[in-house]
């Protein structure tokens, strides 16, 4: 019936050639053009040792962010395989399909099924919409089993990969590789109902240098196998497991990666056109060491009997640390352009200024300098960065060095009057209220890297300062960043403004506690020219090279405004959906705690303790190390992340320059830490938890305003003040405060670094913000142990204290459990929180030094830490009261959490 | 490539002929022209489900069964005017979606009922108008559920319907359609592409069943203006994501007017190796959910579709009336169909 339409009046197109078209919410068409199709492997729990352990331990979200960091690692496909004898491989596949089908990043693009059983592929396909391709089937167990599974992977409408294995095992040879997938091919395309482009063989890559001499010529067979294949059959593809070919070099990835380059290169040219490859992680043919790919060579193409051994002998030589020595004087031999490229990309600073002094010389200008040899190489760790190969902390280093060998040229510039032209200026600024900048600069860090200006305001910046100074600098973007939930509503603020004084330029927002959410419903509304929200540093570049481009600005721009209108729509319908429990019902679900059957025990020793000075050394031992990673951009938990495969070298010479850091922090006292906490009488009154004077518990000293879960589910609905014995209950009980800093004296530590030097810059800030969280976990120790002493006996080592294995809490306000950030200046008062610690609260209250904690201690053996989640106006219309501030101020102060 | 023979043969030829010399037309709206009848409960009852517990009203399907000759009169006016298809009365003629009506187990008859009437007046038409043969198209709904998209926010790895309940209750639809006589089945509205997919799936087990098969035809919905479906898909996508069941037509129906619906269906005719169908609203809905485009509106754009070579058939969805056909019949008349592109000889 497809032949039909041929006699008409239409002009008949010419004969398409069949092309693979597969889809995901986008459509992937391998054309001859698409050259090498990447399949991401890393979502493999047979493959990534990290995947398997997020996979086991139920930790989706994080397993999510591995498929996320394939697809923007530039995979095309990605391949997902649970094959994990302690896994329901069956449910973890679907639970991880369906999982993946609602990120709209991730889904854009196929998926490849990978399972060696055939149920798992099934259940798999069951929850594809889009066309995917099922890795694999053979004719391991005969014609008929082989039909079956093909003819049912059609029905789902999937491609398919055939491995080379036949009744009499799985094909080592050109020949054997040939003859079974030409039979597979064959039953596919005539008993199944296969079209040729939905085949894909893989002739089987195998280990070589092992040591067995039968398996030296395994990639030599792949190879002409393929080429056979592609001969015979064009329109079909050949793919294969990459990394499995390198398997006797574990733990050696620089030989290992040069191994994968060099097998692709010879294997690509022979028709390989698919591979499951690690994205991220592919060494370019033409940069390996010559001499070890001469060695690698020799190997894959099995040039020389004894190529194995001589890889063997060399490669320990290229392991991590002895690869970089050894090539630090074969790099400085090359010409000076390379060698600042070389600087950049390896954050090398030691050379710079003698190179940039050469090459300026070398030059018409200082500026061609910058221009030249510098932005080429600049631009070049931009596009590292973009396609995953290089990580924050090396750019940062890359820009650190940049910084450099532009101040050395800026004498001539002036000289010589002249001025660069720059991608674009833009102006960022922490808004008023809050004090936070450590992601702020990142950002700055990594857009200057990539060629633009920017004009950086600092922190605290009101907002008419923000449009007086982009209208002086002339800016093309304005980017707003924050961290504190009050912060959200200046940035409202912020563009409401924009708009009444008719600015027209675009606006990025980012930080911790901004969402696409937010933006998109209280933002984006205020402001018709633009507003961007951004996720992370790696996203800055991008966004900011649209919003700074005249041709795309619009367009891009007009897009997102779409796609904002489009999520409140969504918002407007999904409201309606999950009502809350009423207040009152809430209530009802209260924790029940018998406070008579066990009673509270009298803190050891009551009142006021304050800390003046705690010893930093002391704190070291407590840091938890997993934030100070995710503060640049490393995902991963400390101390894995050290040997994490994709993260893992970016991490541990972060870790290194940290300890350095740290070292000089503690030993020359950079930074003073202090601390006060208070141990009080109290009660609870309802919702609220009040604090008394003295054991008479005659007079409220202060009431702490505590938030109630709505969430219509099974179990109590939870609030602070449930860990606490009632008023009614007759039962004394006793609450604590705290307070403690450790970022006291940073500015004058700032001075003892370098000028400029952004990267340590945000190292500092980042260590003080670890030893602050590690002083709070200290001293609750201490609460626990001695002051308060409910708990003497308590021996935890550093992983169960961040495990938070021990007895009672320490909720911050700001935080979920207590998200109102205003409760602090209660804790500020009542401790004399400035007077005792040195310690300030902002007009949003941030506390001021950053580096500070402040919170409750609950002791209860019942109290946990939980999310409060959404409120219900008729909570905090209640919160209102209690409090003694306005509906309207509650509702500014609560503002993430508001149902309404 | 192994097929299964045509159910038909004969009517497959006679319907390949058509295709090969002009652009056919589906019918109109079914809902549009039983609302205006302005029904009541009772009417919907009839005497079988006097009694039945749940309210019945709005279950158009029903009337199939309860009555019988409105559906047929219905499709004899579009056929009056020259319409080459009629769609079967089954839009939501499933497990899934009957279950609001308390009537879950009415759907394979429902079905069968629904294609045995339109059988019925095809069989007239084509007596007297033996040079215009009429076919019957059995219509297979989306169901009310979406198996790639969870209902419930903060859970979205949730579905509220597998692919295996899908495949079983479309399953039971088609067997329903093909013993009422359906020329033709047509997956269509479909906002979840794997939806379509199960239902694929359905239509192949019963064709492998019945060793026989009978042309299908496969149309998408746009939802809106990004131009994807509600389950996120680019129309290129959603293509490829249903090309396996080699649909002799693809198309997309619903959600938007025939002139918003225009760049999509361009898209699709770029891409797709199959004949390329439309069955656009008339216009889109306005405040009270009413369809305002006129059919001279209508037609006028769908003029473009067939002058622009975009498409092989062309109907209507909601909102389109008798008179919105018989407009857009006389457009596209003498305007040739889409030709097919064919593949490269290996």
């Amino acid at each position: 019936m497809n032949d039909i339409a041929k006699v008409n009046g239409n002009e008949q197109p010419k004969p398409r050639r069949p092309y693979t078209r597969l889809s995901g919410l986008e459509p992937l068409v391998i054309t001859p053009e698409l050259g090498f199709v990447n399949v991401g492997e890393r979502t493999n729990v047979t493959g990534s040792a990290r995947f398997k352990r997020l996979i086991l331990d139920d930790n989706y979200d994080e397993a999510i962010e591995v498929a996320l960091q394939q697809v923007e690692n530039g995979a095309q496909i990605i391949d997902v395989n649970m094959d994990e004898g302690l896994l329901d491989s069956e449910e973890a596949m679907v639970t991880f399909l369906n999982l993946i089908a609602a990120e709209p990043d991730i889904a854009r693009v196929p998926v490849m099924v990978d399972s060696s059983k055939f149920s798992v592929i099934e259940a798999g396909l069951r929850c594809l919409q889009g066309k995917g391709v099922v890795n694999s089937i053979s004719l391991k167990e005969g014609e008929e089993a082989f039909l079956d599974q093909a003819r049912r992977v059609r029905r789902y409408g999937a491609a398919v990969v055939v491995m080379a294995f036949d009744e009499k095992g799985q094909a080592d040879d050109a020949e054997r590789m040939v003859e079974c997938l030409s039979r597979a091919y064959r039953l596919l395309t005539e008993e199944a109902g296969f079209p040729p482009e939905d085949i894909i063989f893989d002739p089987n890559i195998f280990p070589v240098a092992t040591g067995m001499d039968e398996h030296n010529n395994y990639s030599m067979e792949f190879i002409n196998a393929t080429r056979e294949l592609k001969k015979r059959f064009p329109y079909s593809h050949v793919s294969g497991g990459v990394s499995n070919m390198s398997f006797s070099f574990r733990g050696n990835n620089v030989v290992r990666e040069a191994m994968h380059s060099v097998f692709l290169y010879h294997a690509t040219k022979a028709g390989m056109d698919m591979g499951i490859v690690n994205a991220g992680q592919l060494e370019v043919y033409d940069d390996i060491d010559p001499e070890l790919r001469e060695l690698v060579e020799d190997v894959v193409l099995n040039r020389r009997s004894d190529a194995t051994e001589r890889l063997l002998d060399a490669a320990d030589r290229y392991k991590g640390e002895g690869k970089q020595q050894e090539k630090d004087e074969a790099w400085r031999e090359k010409p000076v352009a390379e060698r600042l490229k070389y600087s950049l990309v390896k954050g090398i600073d030691k050379f710079i200024v003698d190179d940039t002094e050469e090459a300026r010389q070398q030059h018409a200008s200082s500026l061609e300098v910058i221009e030249g040899p510098l932005m080429d190489g600049m631009n070049y760790v931009g596009d590292l960065f973009g396609d995953g190969r290089m990580f924050l902390p090396q750019v940062v280093k890359s820009a650190r060095v940049m910084k450099k060998a532009v101040a050395h040229l800026v004498p001539y510039l002036e000289k010589e009057k002249k001025v660069g032209e720059k991608k674009g200026k833009i102006l960022m600024a922490t808004v008023k209220g809050d004090v936070h900048d450590i992601g702020k600069n990142i950002v700055g860090v990594v857009l200057a890297c990539n060629g633009f200006d920017i004009v950086d305001l600092g922190v605290m910046v009101p907002t008419e300062k923000i449009l007086a100074e982009a209208r002086k600098h002339e800016v093309d973007v304005i980017g707003l960043s924050g961290l504190i939930t009050p912060s959200l509503d200046e940035m409202v603020s912020v563009a409401e403004a924009m708009n009444s004084e008719q600015f027209d330029l675009p606006l990025m927002i980012g930080g911790a506690t901004t969402s696409r959410a937010h933006t998109a419903l209280k933002i984006d509304p205020c402001y018709p020219h633009g507003v961007v929200w951004v996720k992370d540093a790696s996203r800055s570049v991008d966004v900011a090279r649209k919003l700074a481009s005249k041709t795309h600005r619009k367009d891009y721009a007009s897009g997102i405004r779409d796609e904002y209108e489009q999520f409140r729509d969504r918002q407007a319908k999904r409201k309606t959906r999950k009502p809350l429990a009423g207040l009152e019902q809430a209530r009802a679900k209260r924790l029940e705690l018998d406070f008579a059957a066990s009673p509270p025990q009298a803190p050891a020793q009551p009142g006021l303790h304050v800390i003046e000075s705690w010893p930093l050394q002391e704190l070291v031992d407590y840091i938890d190390w997993t934030p100070f990673f995710r503060t640049w951009e490393l995902a991963g938990r400390f101390p894995d992340i050290l040997e994490d495969e994709v993260v893992g070298e970016a991490a541990t010479s972060l870790f290194e320059d940290a300890q350095a850091m740290l070292e000089r922090i503690v030993k020359e006292r950079w930074l003073t830490a202090r601390a006060v906490c208070g141990l009080l009488p109290a009660n609870s009154d309802g919702d609220d938890v009040l604090l008394y004077t003295d054991e008479s518990r005659q007079e409220v000293r202060e009431r702490l305003v505590c938030l109630r879960q709505q969430a219509d589910k099974d179990g109590p609905n939870l609030c602070l003040a449930d860990f606490v014995a009632p008023t009614d209950s007759g039962v004394k009980d006793w609450a604590g405060l705290f307070a403690v800093t450790a970022g006291l004296g940073i500015e004058e530590a700032q001075k003892r670094l370098p000028k400029d030097d952004d990267y340590a810059d945000i190292m500092l800030k980042a260590l003080a913000d670890r030893l602050a969280e590690a002083l709070a976990e200290t001293l609750h120790h201490k609460v626990r142990t001695e002051l308060w002493g409910y708990d003497k006996k308590e021996q935890l080592n550093n992983k169960a204290l961040i495990d938070e294995q021990y007895r009672g809490i320490r909720p911050a306000p700001g935080y979920p459990a207590c998200p109102d950030h205003s409760e602090k200046t209660k804790i500020f008062d009542l401790l004399d929180a400035p007077g005792n610690a040195n310690m300030q609260l902002t007009e949003s209250f941030a506390m001021l030094p950053t580096a500070a904690v402040s919170g409750y201690y609950f002791a209860h053996p019942e109290s946990k830490y939980f999310v409060v989640g959404k409120l219900d106006r008729d909570q905090v219309q209640d919160y209102a009261k209690r409090k003694g501030v306005s509906l309207e101020q509650a509702e500014k102060f609560l503002r993430p959490n508001l149902a309404y | 490539m192994t097929q299964l023979p045509w159910h038909d043969a004969k009517r497959v030829a006679a319907l390949e002929q058509q295709l090969a010399q002009r652009i056919l037309v589906l019918d109109g709206a079914m809902g549009t022209m039983i609302q205006a009848e302005k029904l009541t409960e009772s009417d919907y009852r009839g005497e079988r489900f006097a009694n039945h517990t749940a309210d019945l009203k709005g279950n158009n399907d029903l009337l199939s069964l309860t009555r019988p000759e409105l559906i047929a009169d219905i499709h004899r006016k579009f056929l009056d005017i020259g319409c080459d298809f009629v769609e079967t009365n089954t839009f939501n003629a499933n497990r899934i979606s009957q279950a609001d009506y308390a009537l879950e187990d009415l759907a394979e008859e429902i079905n069968k009922t629904s294609a045995s009437l339109a059988r019925k007046v095809c069989d007239e038409y084509s007596q007297t108008t033996p040079e215009q043969p009429r076919f019957v198209v059995g219509v297979i709904g989306p169901t009310n559920r979406t198996a790639s998209i969870s209902p419930d926010v903060s859970n979205p790895g949730y579905r509220a319907v597998t692919f295996s309940d899908l495949v079983e209750t479309y399953r039971e639809a088609v067997r329903g359609l093909l013993d009422g006589g359906a020329d033709v089945l047509m997956i269509e509205t479909v906002f979840d592409t794997l939806n379509a997919k199960a239902a694929i799936f359905a239509v192949q087990d019963e064709f492998e069943a019945r060793q026989a098969r009978c042309p299908l035809l496969i149309s998408g919905t746009i939802t809106d203006a990004s131009g994807r479906t509600l389950s996120g898909q680019t129309p290129e996508a959603f293509y490829y994501s249903v090309n396996h069941a080699q649909p002799n037509a693809v198309g997309f129906n619903c959600a938007l007017g025939a002139d918003q619906l225009k760049p999509h269906v361009r898209a699709l005719s770029r891409v797709a190796d199959s004949l390329v169908s439309a069955h656009p609203n008339a216009g889109l809905p306005n405040e009270f959910g009413e369809y305002d485009e006129t059919p001279e509106q209508m037609a006028a754009v769908i003029k473009n579709f067939a002058a622009e070579g975009l498409i092989n058939i062309i109907g209507g969805c909601c909102g389109t009336t008798p008179e919105h056909l018989k407009a857009i019949i006389e457009a596209v008349a003498g305007h040739p169909p889409r030709a097919v592109p064919q593949r490269e000889a290996a």
